[in-house]
């Protein structure tokens, strides 16, 4: 039967309602460590048959779920939206809610496919398995005052902002705070005192939001040592971000601002 | 085991903790307590909007929006509650303007607003422009401010502790309906995930703010971690949860997955098509079409899907077409849900239908308390010092069936509220003693679990609960599906006392608090199917076949549920009933 809707059908609706799933085997190779029982990590190999439309986080919990409960990893929405979830997959900063199995499959040889790798983000302490200390981290974010200062009375009803200027900080507005960008960076790997790219977007979404006035003591915050001019616009940030934020341009535009002192 | 002694603790950061912590910590010593850190809870998942009757943008006012609540809620909404929450409501969203969220504008450079189900002008006669909005990331732009404030100023969190128990101690001053003695509140007893280690925390005032309970269903928006700790606390400890037979399906999840895909999508134009392209709303609704409630529009889905209307091969899903929309409205307006169908359905919505069904959402039903946030221990009785707000309680403004944008306001009202009184109490009062070996419970529980050498698991426990909520206590009921459910968790109960985790350590003990976490939603699941089954009537969320009008004269009234013992030493749920606060609106049929 022909309709109206089913007429418009694209090959890729019909692939994602079929409901057919077609299981393939592969093995997902985790860094494990837990402390409480060796002083090193280990990379341990799980065999899996799953459906590759599934997510990164549905196969690992089904490892902890089927096969070794003790495999420990953060996690809440499974939708993108928490940041819970970042960790190295495949060597690249990913959220495993947002990471498709087929995304990270590969092509097999021999009808055997390359295991997916798993570990913890890096440039933060391990803790146990992909569960790192996130508190350097939130610690970064909250030494660049990330919160509206705005001076003058307040009015009776909302301060105006017109759509262009809103438009303006939109996209640093989408951080979720999963440290995908920072522990993805090379400037930070080395020294973890720099601020990293994070805490520089979070910075960047007030300095360039009109209605605040502490632009300028963000800006001297983060024209310190530690600060913005560290950055050496590697792009894995901006690769990394789970939420397409340009993280790379939000720290040029903070860059530009402390050279000419104009927000 | 450590002890701490705080004035007021809330548990939970999400947006009702951390609206509460704003008003509370800077007027008393104030811990806040979170399983996850503030920025992973699911307020930030809420996508569509905040509601007030601000009128930016068209004529409306907070009287309309209080009878579209009462409406919405098919009259089982306490009438001065939703008086409140709708008044309210405009301070609700200026402080969050002033706090620095980044709603959406108009060209006037005011706060931009949308239409949202069940939200209308004159009292139905036409959708009204009533939600404030972020883009479809609302709740996202309000956990971020709100933690912003949190930092800005200085507020004391602990986070990644979860709190598994209550600690009351009687007040043999109170004589509660029950006989019992009246309670009062000392505190509660975390487990700290990093160590393994306890932690007591004493309060004056405790706040409740551990968020819903949407895990006992499989196909759901809710986040892993919505297992409702908070609720299976109280009721372990005697208190009454009320109206848990409301759950809200909301009608466009993403097929098979749950994910939410906002009503705002609907809001901007989107319409819902059955297989032969029709817009099968025109029939269920002939006034707010595909913008009626949550509840109406669910069943109309389910009802297309069983008359044999559904989509795909097994014809088990409707369509939400958003493709006659422009790209740059839904670039603008919808960037997320659109991002969510390509990532996890692989497909192009400017120009593909999105397969969706009703995902399992919302929690109506809760801690019981009044417009103060003050916790119920019965019908006529408080709990001095004990607080709820947001999904884990009910005060109620949302009755049998929640309208959309209502919950993240009903978050920053009543979390403003039970801050501000939370504070105050701790203020003009003492602490109450702890009660002896006050861990006692929680080591229990959990050295029970871990040492346990049962050969169940917990998935396996919790996905057949999962499976039978789906079958049997979802859209349609009956008391057939609902005995069926009953019997099918008294099993898993007993299954669960079988279960044993691998994981033996201190460490970051996950395994071990899923295990916790399935028996709170053993628990609940319980609660719900025992109130379904006794209201046989349909009434908002809670639809039964065998019953399926509205039975004001039986039934207009809350459900309260007690744990109890029952001759025979067993756990047994007891229901009672709580009489409905009506004020100016007469019960009318509900049509939309
Ligand atoms: C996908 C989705 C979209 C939504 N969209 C909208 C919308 O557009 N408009 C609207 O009005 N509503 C919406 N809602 C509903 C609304 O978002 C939620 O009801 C509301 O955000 C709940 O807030 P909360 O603060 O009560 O709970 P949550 O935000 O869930 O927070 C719960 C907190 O409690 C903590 N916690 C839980 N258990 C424990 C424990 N044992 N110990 C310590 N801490 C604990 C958690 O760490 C967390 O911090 C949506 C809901 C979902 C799921
Ligand atoms: S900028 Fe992107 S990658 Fe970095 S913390 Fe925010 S959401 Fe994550
Ligand atoms: S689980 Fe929330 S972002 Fe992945």
């Amino acid at each position: 039967m022909s309709t109206a809707t089913e007429d418009k059908h694209s090959a890729a609706l019909d692939a994602a309602e079929s409901g057919a799933t077609q299981h393939v085997t592969f093995r997902l190779r985790i860094r494990r460590f837990n402390p409480e029982q060796a002083a090193e990590p280990v990379w341990v190999d799980y065999e899996l048959s799953m459906d590759p439309k599934e997510k990164l986080l549905d196969a690992l919990h089904k490892v902890k779920w089927e096969i070794d409960g003790t495999l420990t990893f953060r996690r809440s929405c499974a939708h993108g939206i928490c940041g819970s979830d970042a960790m190295r997959i495949n060597g690249k900063n990913r959220l495993a809610c947002k990471t498709l199995i087929k995304d990270v499959l590969g092509k097999p040889k021999n009808g055997v496919y390359k295991p997916i790798t798993v570990e913890p983000i890096k440039g933060l302490t391990v803790l146990k398995d992909l569960v790192v200390d996130m508190d350097p981290f939130f610690q970064a974010f909250r030494d660049v005052m990330p919160f509206l200062v705005a001076k003058g009375n307040e009015p009776t009803r909302e301060r105006k902002q017109s759509i262009e200027d809103r438009a303006r900080f939109d996209d640093t507005t989408k951080c979720i705070l999963c440290a995908a960008c920072t522990s993805s960076c090379p400037v930070f790997w080395n020294d973890g005192q720099y601020f990293g790219p994070a805490a520089i977007v979070n910075a960047h979404r007030f300095i360039f939001d009109s209605r605040d006035d502490a632009g300028e003591q963000r800006l001297e915050i983060l024209n310190e040592k530690d600060g913005v001019w560290r950055c050496r616009t590697t792009f894995n940030c901006t690769d990394a971000c789970p939420r397409g934020i340009q993280v790379t341009q939000a720290i040029q535009e903070v860059k530009r601002a402390l050279i000419t002192r104009r927000i | 085991m450590q002890i701490h002694k705080y004035d007021t603790v809330i548990v939970g950061a999400g947006g009702a903790g951390m609206r509460a912590a704003i008003e509370a910590s800077p007027r008393s010593r104030t811990a806040v307590l979170t399983k996850l850190y503030p920025t992973r809870s699911h307020t930030g998942a809420a996508q569509g909007g905040m509601a007030a009757a601000l009128a930016n943008v068209e004529e409306d006012n907070w009287e309309w929006h209080t009878f579209d609540t009462i409406k919405g809620g098919d009259y089982l909404v306490d009438q001065d509650s939703a008086e409140i929450l709708a008044k309210e409501a405009i301070d609700a969203v200026l402080d969050l303007e002033k706090m620095g969220l980044p709603f959406n504008r108009t060209a006037e450079g005011n706060i931009d607003q949308r239409r949202f189900g069940g939200h209308t002008r004159q009292h139905g006669e036409a959708p009204v422009r009533r939600a404030c909005y972020a883009a479809d990331r609302t709740g996202h732009m309000i956990l971020q401010t709100l933690y912003q404030n949190c930092v800005k100023q200085g507020v004391e969190f602990f986070n990644e502790y979860y709190v598994l128990d209550l600690l009351l101690v009687d007040d043999p001053e109170v004589t509660l309906a029950s006989g019992e003695p009246g309670k009062r509140v000392a505190g509660v007893v975390s487990y700290e995930l990093a160590t393994g280690e306890i932690h007591v925390f004493q309060a004056k005032s405790v706040i409740f703010a551990s968020g819903g309970a949407g895990k006992f269903f499989k196909v759901t928006s809710n986040a892993h971690t919505l297992t409702g700790d908070g609720q299976a606390a109280a009721f372990r400890r005697g208190l009454p949860l009320e109206d848990m037979e409301f759950f809200q399906f909301h009608p466009t999840g993403i097929w098979r997955m749950g994910i939410l895909l906002t009503e705002g999508a609907r809001g901007e134009g989107g319409i819902l098509r059955n297989k032969d392209g029709e817009r099968f709303m025109e029939k269920y609704a002939p006034v707010m079409k595909d913008l009626a409630s949550r509840d109406v529009v669910s069943r109309a889905i389910y009802t297309e899907i069983r008359e044999g209307r559904g989509c795909g091969p097994e014809g088990d899903h409707v369509y939400l077409d958003l493709t006659h929309l422009p790209p740059e409205q839904l670039d603008a307006k919808l960037p997320d849900i659109t991002e969510f169908a390509r990532t996890y359905l692989g497909i192009e919505p400017y120009t593909d239908p999105i397969p969706i069904q009703p995902t399992a959402h919302y929690a109506m039903g809760g801690m019981p308390t009044n417009n103060d946030g003050e916790v119920l221990a019965d019908n006529d009785h408080i709990v001095p010092g004990l607080y709820a707000a947001g999904e884990v309680a009910c005060v109620s403004v949302h009755g049998a069936n929640r309208l959309g944008t209502n919950s993240l306001l009903d978050i920053n009202v009543f979390g403003k509220r039970c801050g501000i009184n939370a504070a105050e109490y701790a203020a003009t009062h003492e602490h109450v003693e702890l009660p002896e070996n006050p861990e006692t419970l929680v080591v229990e529980l959990l050295e029970g679990l871990r040492t346990g050498t049962g050969t169940e698991k917990v998935h396996e426990v919790r996905t057949a609960l999962q499976e039978s909520m789906d079958a049997n206590a979802m859209v349609f009921r009956t008391e057939q599906t609902l005995k069926q459910a009953a019997e099918d968790i008294r099993e898993l109960k007993m299954r669960y006392r079988n279960v044993s985790v691998q994981d033996k350590g201190k460490r970051f003990n996950t395994d071990l608090l899923e295990a916790v976490e399935l028996g709170n939603l053993l628990d609940l699941a319980e609660v719900l199917v025992a109130g379904a089954l006794a209201r046989e009537e349909s009434r908002g969320g809670h639809y039964r076949e065998d019953f399926p009008t509205r039975d004001d004269v039986n039934f207009m009234r809350h459900t309260m549920a007690y744990r109890e013992v029952d001759e025979s030493g067993k756990d047994a749920i007891r229901l009672d009933y709580k009489p409905v606060v009506q004020t100016r609106y007469q019960p009318m049929e509900r049509k939309y």
